[in-house]
């Protein structure tokens, strides 16, 4: 049992990154995610909840830009309990408390872990932000980038770290495609374009059974992700 | 945890032409300070043998505003001053930070001082909280603490921040952890006092920018002309700790600023922010 510095860098407790855990325990695969402000991240996070808590112990972090919105919202629509919901202040930087100083956001998911765990899966949503806001490796697994429709069907085309390198693009309010006259093939073939086999979900979070397609990818991931760390 | 080897610190330009010192303190305190790691073997020569210790470019890494601790969702007081008109522009920025700096900055700035100079560092994070009445102030230096330890643990490993780590798990004051990486480092108790010194006037700074949109240039300009008053706190807090080291952490000052502490416990309750504090 290793309380303290491994012989490896980085050393185990710098940021928790390890699947597993210095007492042989898993912790819970971490997902982020993040996209520009007001496209359906938070619906995502409650849809989600919703889909996957029969099944798995789930808790969230919210980061908001300069309010409780998020975390508030969750709570009244009640789809966890208030113990599994926890808010994070940002500073009028959504991007540096996900990627470039991800410290307070790790320690509310491992409080999360320690008051309500054992977990199987910390949902992290950032702030809202722009097409360039990705998650550090040192806080999550994988992460999941939600644009929207209405943003425009040249986003996919313009590209940036968030929409090419997330591992799941979500193009969310596609039941709005007809009204602000957007392609939806187009923006398929230009997200081809740019993240290669990286999967695409067109989605309608707010449509009965609209999150289906997210709650699929997320329940492989998991699956994969316990395999390949099978706890000591 | 006992104060372990305790030199006699050096303070002002002194320090700065003595580089072997931590070296030697190193070598003279005991290898195993507390329970965390009775029983292991003598640290590995993994990674930390090719670690320059005692390098004063540490100090950098250390005051850098990069440096991932936490301090960038922080506004050191200046979002109720900025609410308040008492903060609109650079010259009233710079009134700020130099009230800050000579109170909360130097009462911080002496505890980072004394934690390099080898204090106790429990000991000193009940100094910590005799001298900051406010509970929204305590929260946040606590907070902070655990965050810069996360940082300072990755940075440079050393059994004296485990111990602390594990003795206060939901965090020490910041100042108290700052002060134990810069000895982890090798640093020097004056060189904790600058790091923190202007940690008390560069977050308020930066925050100033976001908050009103201030002219990044004058912000920096506003840092600058702070320098003399700088180092006369950095130079008054390294003495402070010297002093403690003799005569026990009660030598630290003890100076606050009354309105950063009512207005911190508003801005606690403000529903609307952009700041943690
Ligand atoms: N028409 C439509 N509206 C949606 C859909 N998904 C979310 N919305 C609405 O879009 C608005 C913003 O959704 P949120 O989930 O709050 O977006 P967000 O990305 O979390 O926003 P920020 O956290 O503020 O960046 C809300 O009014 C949602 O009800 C959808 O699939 N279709
Ligand atoms: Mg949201």
């Amino acid at each position: 049992m290793h309380l303290d510095h491994g012989n490896d860098f980085p050393e185990r407790h710098t940021h928790s990154a390890e699947a597993i855990r210095p007492d042989g325990t898993r912790r819970a695969l971490r997902i982020g995610l993040g996209g520009p402000v007001g496209t359906g991240k938070t619906a995502t996070v409650a849809a989600l909840c919703r889909a996957l808590r029969d099944e798995l112990s789930i808790a969230v972090v919210t980061n908001d830009i300069y309010t409780r919105e998020d975390a508030e919202f969750l709570l009244r629509e009640a789809v966890l309990p208030p113990e599994r919901i926890s808010a994070v202040e940002t500073g009028a930087c959504p991007h540096t408390a996900i990627r470039d100083d991800i410290s307070a956001n790790l320690e509310a998911v491992e409080d999360l872990e320690d008051q309500v765990g054992p977990l199987d899966l910390v949902l992290v949503e950032s702030g809202g932000d722009n097409l360039t806001a990705t998650f550090s490796r040192g806080l999550v697994d994988f992460q999941i980038f939600v644009i929207d429709v209405s943003g425009g069907d040249d986003i996919p085309r313009k590209g940036g770290p968030g929409v090419t390198t997330a591992d799941l693009l979500v193009v969310n309010k596609t039941d709005l495609a007809p009204y602000v006259g957007v392609d939806l093939e187009g923006m398929a073939r230009d997200a081809k374009a740019q993240r290669g086999d990286l999967p695409v979900a067109f989605t309608s979070i707010k449509a009965e059974g609209g999150v289906r397609p997210v709650s699929d990818w997320v329940r492989e991931r998991l699956a994969a992700w316990t395999a390949e760390n099978a706890a000591a | 945890m006992a104060i372990h080897h305790v030199t006699a610190p050096v303070a002002g330009a002194a320090a700065r032409t003595r580089p072997p010192e931590p070296f030697k303190e190193r070598a003279a305190r005991p290898p195993e300070p507390g329970p965390v790691r009775s029983g292991r073997p003598p640290e590995p020569f993994g990674n930390r043998a090719a670690r320059p210790a005692g390098s004063r470019a540490a100090l950098l890494v250390l005051a850098d505003g990069r440096f991932p601790a936490g301090g960038h969702a922080h506004s050191g007081g200046a979002e109720p001053a900025v609410k308040t008109g008492r903060v609109r522009d650079a010259a009233t920025l710079e009134e700020f930070c130099r009230g800050r700096l000579h109170t909360a900055g130097l009462t911080a700035a002496a505890l980072a001082a004394a934690a390099a100079a080898g204090l106790d560092p429990l000991v000193l994070d009940e100094a910590a909280d005799a001298r900051t009445p406010a509970p929204a102030l305590r929260a946040a230096a606590r907070r902070l603490g655990r965050q810069m330890m996360r940082a300072a643990r990755a940075a440079w490993p050393s059994p004296e921040l485990d111990a602390l780590a594990a003795a206060r798990p939901r965090g020490a004051h910041q100042p108290v952890v700052l002060g134990l990486a810069a000895r982890a480092a090798g640093l020097a108790p004056l060189d904790a006092a600058y790091a923190s010194a202007y940690e008390a006037v560069s977050g308020p700074a930066t925050a100033t920018v976001r908050l009103l949109s201030l002219d990044p240039f004058d912000a920096t300009a506003v840092l600058a002309h702070l320098a003399v008053d700088l180092d006369q706190v950095a130079g008054t807090a390294a003495e402070a700790a010297a002093r403690a080291v003799r005569e026990g952490a009660e030598a630290l000052p003890a100076p606050s600023a009354p309105l950063l502490d009512i207005t911190a416990e508003q801005h606690a309750t403000w529903p609307v922010r952009l700041f943690a504090s």
